[in-house]
This record gives C-alpha cells, structure tokens and sequence, in this order.
C-alpha cells in the first residue's frame, strides 16, 4: 500500500532558531498518528508545515505522492484538501452551525450542500443545532462542530492540533475514543498533535515521540512504554524511575537489586556504569523477597497504590501495588524486579565521576 | 510506493519559485509612500539648493529654539502635573462624583488648542466679559489703570495647551496606578511612609514609563500646533517654518526649520520608545480588581471633587459654553451657503481620507499577519507609521517637495513630447492635503486594525484556509465582519483628527479652498472670533464623539484603550 503522507527529512526553523530539524515519517491511508511531545518541541510547526503554513528549510512533504511542500515551494494551504481541527476549536463566531459546518462546502449547493451538512452533524449527533451559534455551544459539542466542519469537505487529511486539550479530563476521554471510532468508521487518516500522553495512546495506532525538533521514536504505544530507545522516550512516557547499574560480561547488568538480563545498549562495554529503567510495574511486592524498601511517600489512585520506595543505597523506586495492600509510610516492603523488557540506558552522570562505590550484590 | 517514487524521478524537476507577493508588494509601496515626506525633508535639508542654514543660524533660528523649548517645557510641566495628580486621586480617593470624573476628565481632548486659544481671548481680552466686569467693579477706565494678565502670550499658550492635552497623561497614568498591585503601596505604607511619600516614593516611579510617554505624546501634539502659537504670536519652529515658507518662498529654509524640528520628534519618539519599553516590564499586566480607595472625613472630600473639576470646568466647560453662546449669537452670520460649503469640504476630505487609511492599514495589517514571522513586515508598518509625530508644517513641506518634483517631471515631459504644459497635478491639490492627512493618522489606523486584528485567533485563518478559502477571501468573510468595531474605531479618529487637522491643511490646500479649520483659523486671525465660534463648535463636537467612545470604555471596566496605545 503506497502512503499517503510522506514527511521526508523536514528542517523548518523561526527566524534564526531551528524548531524542527531533519524529521522524516510516513502514514499510510487509514492511519491514526500521533505527535507526541513536551510544549516547544516543534510537534504543532509539523502539522503547520503539512498544511502549508510554515516554509521548509530542506526536505519535502508529499502527499498522494505529490510534492506539496520543499524549500522552494508551497503549494497554498486552500489548495491542499486537509482538515485541520485546532485546540480553541476555531470555529467562526458569526456564523451560525450550520454555516461553520458548511463553511468547507463551496462546490455545493442548495439541497445537497443541507444533505451533506445534516449527515455531518449527525456524525458527530449534534443533529438538531443548525441554527446555534458557536458560543451557545459547551467545549465539548464546539469541537464537535469543529470536527464537522473539517471533515464535511472529505479532506485527503486530517490533522489536529491538541483537539482536546481545552476540555475538562473527564470528556476528553470520552470525546478522544468517540472521535477515534468516528475516523475509523470513515476510513479518515489523521495526524494529531499532543502534549499529553492519554491523548495519544487513546487515540492512535502510531505515536512519535518528540524532542527538541527530532523524532525520537515512532512506535506503538505499547512499545514506547516497554522498549524506549532513549533516556528522553523513557522519562517522558509513564512513570518510572532509574536504578544504578554496571555491565557485566555478556548482557548481564549487575543492579543492586538483582542480575538483569537484557540488550545492553551497543557502546557500553563492560564495566560501564549503566541506567535500568524500572517502571512502577516491574516493582512487585513480595514478602518473602530478599530485597526491602522504605516506604517514603504513598499516593493512593483508586485501585492501587504508587509508592515511592527507597533502598538501602539511597536510589528511589516506585511501585504499583494492589490497593489492599496498605502500608504505612516508613514501612520496610518486601519487594522484587519482575522486568519483562530490560532497558539500559549509559549513566552519562556516573562516567565522569567513576563511581568508587560497587553496587551490593545478592 | 515505488510508483510515487517513480512518478517523481521521472517528472521534470520543476522548481517552482514562490510567486511574487502582491500583498507585499502592496504594503511596501505604500509604506514607502507614506515614508515619502519624511524622506524628503531630510533629502532636502542635506542638499538644499540654496543654504540658509547660516542666516537662520544668526538671525531668527536661536529664538525660535528658544520659545519651542520654552513652550515644551512649560506644556510638559503643566500637563506632567494636571494628569499625574488627577489620575492619582480618581483611581486612590474616594470622593463625590469620582466616578463621574473618571471619564469628565477626558473630554477637554475633544477641543483643538487653537479653539480653546481663541474662547479664552475672546474671554479675558480687554473688551472681553471678564475684564468689563472687573472695570465696572473697580471704575477703571484704561488698560494702565489696571494690570491684567496678557492671555496672548507664552505663559497663555502653555495654560492653553496645557488644558487640552493633559488628558493623554491623565489616561495613561490612570491605567498605569490601575494597574499597580496595592501590595506594593500597601507594602511601602507598612514600612512606615506616608500616603504621599508612598505615593512618590513606590507608585510614581512605578507609573512613570507610562506618564513619560503621555508626556510625549503630549509635546507631540504642542510640537504640531500652528493655530494658536500663531494666533498668541509666539515664534517657535512651526511660525518660522510658516514665515520662511509662506512669507518669504523658500522651501529649502522651511526644510532646514523642518529638519530641527525632526530632531525633536526623533527626542520625543525615543522617550516613548524607551517608555513604552519600559512599561512591559514594570506592569505586570495584571489587574487589581476591587481596589479600596481611601476615604477623606466628611466634607473634605468635596475638596477632591473641586481639585478635578478645575481642568474639567476650564479645559471644557467654559470654553465650550462659551463656543456655544457664541455660535447661537452668531448663527445668522455664520451659517451661509459658504459655512455649509466649507463643511462639507471637511466632511469630504477627512472622510476620503478616513477611508483610504482604513484600506491601507487593512491591506499593512493583513499582510503583517500573513507573514507573521516577518522582521520586514514589522519595519513596514512602523515606517508607515511615522507620520503620527511628524508635525502637521513640517509634514506639509515633506509633501510639497516629492509632488512638486513629479508635477515638474510630469510636465517637462509633456511639453517635450506632446509641446502642452500639463502644470500642477498634484501640488496645491484636494489630492495633497488628503494625503497628509493619511500620512499623518495612518498610525492610529493601523494601530486600532492590527490591535483588533490580533484578538483573532490564528487557528481561525488556518481553519478557513484548509476549508479551501484563499487570503484574500478569508479577510472579506472572516476577518472583516470580526474586527468591524476596530474599523469603525480606526474611521472615526482618522475622520476627527482630520477635520481638526491645521497647519498642513493650511500650507497644502488649493488657493482660495476653505475646510472648516481653516476657515475659524482666517476668521479668529481677524479678530472675528464670534464669527469662527460656529464652525469651531462642529469641530468641538465631531471631535467629541471619539473621546465619549473612549469615555464610554472608561466607565464600563477599568481597561482603557488609548488612542495611541496600541501603537
């Protein structure tokens, strides 16, 4: 299957600052992506670039495998047939909803353009609203609308910029996996942008997370939780924290709480102080453990507990546990590594200082 | 895939340039026009055909420094005290009618100095009302009998000026204390000051980036004024441009006079620069809601009340009761075929005028916004900006130049090519004194289109532009009918401001073409000020209906959105 959208080696930069720099991926018909990543990383000037608002230093973007975008073209925005859906909704406060819904519908007329905009809005079951206007309308039935109003053209793509961020946490959940079935249903392929991590794994098939102007990895959620392939991937998505370690011969890392066995990132030769990720998760409570940790902070989500726990050693875990498990702050807990994917990362703090002190060993 | 790939290799590489800008290329041009005069008063002093710069030097040019310092200086002082100190007492006292006087306080900014120049003379002269009255207490009889102070003088013309332009401080110190957290003053008070030294000590210099550019804009304004410097025969820069010009036919002379008095507005610009800079970083922006203004025991706060009714009654009242009385004495005099004629002459000419500035700052602002990012389009609009300081003669001289060389050029060539004189096209034309009235207010029109403009979301064109709309259409049907009220603001001033507008009128009308500025300017010169009253009294009130819009905003919330402001 050919792709859609081909971004190809896109530098982009503000003045004289380089905002995204040599980010390249590809989305095939149907996809839903995603651009994950902190504010100022440059996720929102891609999804400008794509629809035509922001020029290119170097690369290209092609879309239906015509090039709409290189340093010294743009193919107008108007001319490009893309949605765009936007955090403040955008919707178009002097027009009733039924003409913002209609907006995007010029080579209409009459009674197919009332047909097209009326089965738009019962997509997105606003039926019935044609004649409100924008403000009568909560955040949640505005973006919507705004959803309407984008894919009433049948865009080639759609992208959306933090469609949910302005909503409170509970409808952006609902609304995300009602818009998500919504695209699916309509075959629509679409790019969104977010900062939040909910966002992304509710809604789409591929995440890239991004930083500083790079891709830093373009996988599925699962993977990107599980199998980071930085420091920054790891820190950004989930919770976790990072437990001291030293290659071993092979690819064993010796931590202190036990022998991991994993791929040990390509440079670290034996000897080299490494960074184990371990999420909340791989900490398991046992009793009957050889390893204990100090309860030192607890924080109580419902169906579990996420403590903060230290170690002898001073080096801070957290861990998930079952929310019957209550235990007291100050509390020793048995505790043991239970780490399906092992993700080593070379302690760039421990190289310059050569740490004297060798991790205890079981 | 491969297919794409394929497609690609095989299609001629086609580098498609970026296609000129017309909207660029729109906005250049007409910032470069607007530039225009200014440029050519600086051609013209560096290369004068003929330098007079050594006989000015000697012989007239030192006084006329002398009394425009003497009258900035004076104007500067008197407008630095009436606004500081009323803004002070409406936004931190409690007293009768404050709130009243919060917006009273604005309306003297509705009356060209000139105006107030001629009630005031009409009012204290030696026939005047005020000095009958006083001879018909006392029986005297001549003017030695008596010493009575001249209105006619330096000292008049700063009270006169001073009254009619402390409102810019006024404005801008009132939103500045408003601005301020009481923490601040609060602070100061629990660290032992007293209100007043709390007062000069914390919230004056707090205000001060914001009072140094009402200041300046203030001075702008002096530096502008031709009708009553002219009428009280003091002899700043502004009469000496108008001798060396109008008198005596030199244009090179009048640049040179032209050219010192840049050299103020590029001092006064500076000092609202710096101010203006200065303000993001003193005021934080946000706002104190339910301030507690202190309450003076019993009847003392009627003191306050008469404090701020001083400027209000004098800067105001009066002379407009006077103008009115006046014009209802007058009426059968005044209002001819010729009175409505010149009328409409304003009416067309600042109307013209409003409208090609609302177009032109449309099409800046717009291209501004479509190119966001872009340093030059910055530049752009502030070179099209200038002409806000220019003063109305110097600006008036700079458009002479550049139209006169055109006419000449245009009609050289005709006479070689076609053996006719085409003479003056534009020169002493409705056309030039349009254009200097563009030139001139184009500022505050763009400033009103790009502040509304930016309340705008960008999403908002991204989103009509993905739906399919081109940028010109995405203005006419998304832009316009959002920002109309920013329109209508940036029309209205541009109209007033040009109905009042003197010197460059003056200097740049055709012969024997009146507006109704000029014509109370030739009436009050000959002494027929009661003649002048009813075409004064129109200024008065055009020149009115900006400032209730702005008083209207300042009663209904504490956001005060200044003329120039948005600058």
């Amino acid at each position: 299957m050919s792709n859609l959208l081909e971004v190809r080696n896109i530098t982009c930069q503000f003045e004289k600052t380089r905002v995204v720099e040599d980010v390249s991926f590809d989305l095939s018909e149907g996809t839903l992506a995603c651009l994950l990543g902190p504010s100022g990383c440059g996720k929102t000037t891609i999804l400008r670039a794509i629809a035509g608002f922001h020029p290119l230093i170097s690369g290209e973007i092609c879309l239906d495998g015509e090039r709409i975008s290189s340093p010294d073209y743009i193919l107008k925005p108007e001319l490009r047939q893309l949605g765009m859906v936007f955090q403040d909704h955008a919707l178009f406060p002097h027009l009733s909803v039924f003409d913002n819904v209609a907006a995007g519908l010029q080579d209409f007329r009459g009674k197919a353009k009332k047909a097209l905009v009326h089965s738009m809005l019962e997509r997105v079951r606003l039926n019935g609203k044609e004649s409100r206007f924008p403000h009568e309308l909560s955040g949640g039935q505005q973006q919507r609308i705004a959803l309407a109003r984008a894919l009433a053209p049948r865009p080639r793509l759609l992208l959306m910029d933090e469609p949910f961020s302005n909503l409170d946490v509970e409808l952006r959940e609902t609304l995300g996996v009602e818009v998500r079935d919504l695209l699916r249903d309509s075959g629509t392929t679409c790019l969104l942008v977010t900062h939040d991590q909910q966002d992304a794994f509710t809604f789409s098939d591929k995440v890239g997370v991004m930083n500083d102007g790079h891709i830093e990895q373009w996988d599925n959620a699962y993977t990107l939780y599980h199998e980071p392939v930085s420091r920054f991937v790891a820190d950004f998505i989930g919770q976790g924290a990072f437990l001291k370690g030293r290659v071993r011969e092979g690819d064993i890392v010796e931590t202190e709480l036990a022998m991991l066995h994993g791929k040990v990132p390509p440079g670290c030769k034996p000897g080299c102080p490494v960074k184990v990720l371990v999420r909340p998760d791989d900490v398991v409570h046992n009793d009957a453990s050889a390893f204990s940790a100090r309860i030192v902070s607890r924080n109580f989500r419902g169906s579990s507990y996420l403590y903060t726990l230290e170690l002898d050693s001073g080096t801070q875990l957290l861990s998930m546990v079952h929310s019957h498990h209550d235990h007291a702050l100050g509390e020793q807990l048995g505790i043991e590594l239970e780490l399906d994917h092992l993700v080593v990362f070379p302690d760039e703090s421990a190289r310059d200082e050569q740490i004297s002190q060798t991790p205890h060993q079981a | 895939m491969p297919e794409t790939g394929a497609k690609q290799n095989t299609a001629p590489i086609r580098t498609v340039r970026m296609r000129v800008d017309l909207w660029q290329v729109g906005s250049f041009l007409f910032a470069a026009l607007a530039a225009l005069p200014v440029l050519a008063i600086i051609w013209l002093a560096l290369f004068p055909e003929e330098n007079i710069w050594p006989h000015l030097i000697s012989t007239s040019l030192p006084g006329y420094l002398k009394s425009t310092l003497i009258l900035m200086l004076g104007v500067g002082v008197s407008v630095f005290l009436t606004g500081v100190s009323t803004a002070w007492l409406v936004t931190h006292y409690e007293f009768p009618l404050r709130r009243e006087f919060e917006w009273l306080l604005l309306l003297p900014l509705a009356i060209p100095a000139y105006v107030i120049a001629y009630m005031y003379t009409d009012l204290l002269e030696f026939a005047g009302p005020v000095q009958q009255l006083l001879r018909s207490i006392f029986g005297w009889e001549l003017a030695r009998d008596y010493w009575f102070p001249n209105i006619r003088s330096m000292g008049g013309g700063i009270l006169m000026m001073g009254l009619v332009l402390y409102p810019y401080v006024y404005m801008l110190a009132r939103a500045a204390f408003l601005e301020q957290s009481p923490n601040q003053f609060e602070a100061s008070r629990l660290l032992g000051h007293s209100q007043f030294k709390s007062f000069l000590k914390v919230s004056l210099p707090i205000a001060r980036p914001a009072i140094v550019v009402g200041v300046a804009l203030a001075l702008m304004e002096t530096l502008n004024d031709f009708g009553t410097i002219d009428f009280f025969a003091i002899q700043t820069l502004t009469a000496g441009l108008y001798d060396v010009w109008l008198g005596m036919g030199n244009l090179g002379g009048a640049a040179q006079i032209a050219t010192t008095m840049l050299t103020f507005v590029v001092l006064l610009l500076s000092l609202e620069y710096f101010g203006r800079r200065r303000q993001r970083f003193y005021q934080s922006g946000q706002r104190f809601k339910a301030k507690t203004r202190m309450r003076l025991p019993g009847h003392h706060a009627w003191w306050l009340t008469l404090f701020c009714a001083v400027p209000v009654v004098a800067g105001f009242v009066i002379p407009v009761g006077l103008l009115v009385s006046l014009a209802i004495d007058y009426f059968d005099e005044s209002w001819t075929p010729q009175f409505r004629l010149y009328a409409f002459n304003s009416l067309l000419l600042s109307s013209s005028a409003a409208l090609i500035a609302i177009l032109i700052a449309l099409l800046i602002s717009y291209t501004r916004r479509l190119n966001r990012h872009s340093r030059t389009m910055l530049v752009v609009s502030r070179v099209a900006s200038l002409g806000y300081a220019v003063p109305g003669a110097v600006l008036a001289i700079g458009v002479i130049v550049p139209f006169a060389a055109w006419d000449n050029w245009v009609d050289s060539l005709a006479r070689q090519w076609f053996g006719f004189s085409t003479g003056l096209l534009l020169s002493g034309t409705v056309f030039a004194v349009v254009f200097a009235y563009v030139v001139r207010f184009l500022a505050v029109s763009i400033g009103s289109i790009e502040s509304s403009l930016s309340k705008v979301s960008d999403s908002m064109d991204m989103a009509a532009r993905t739906l399919g709309y081109p940028a010109h259409k995405v203005l006419t049907r998304f832009h316009l009918p959002l920002i109309k009220g920013g329109i209508l603001t940036a029309g209205m001033v541009v109209f007033v401001d040009s109905m009042k507008e003197l010197p460059a009128t003056l200097i740049l009308r055709p012969f024997n073409f009146e507006t109704l500025a000029t014509y109370v300017y030739q009436f009050a010169s000959d002494e027929m000020i009661g003649e002048s009253a009813l075409g004064a009294l129109f200024i008065v009130l055009a020149g009115l209906v900006p400032v209730i819009f702005l008083s209207r905003t300042i009663s209904r919330s504490n956001v005060v959105q200044t003329r120039r402001e948005t600058l």
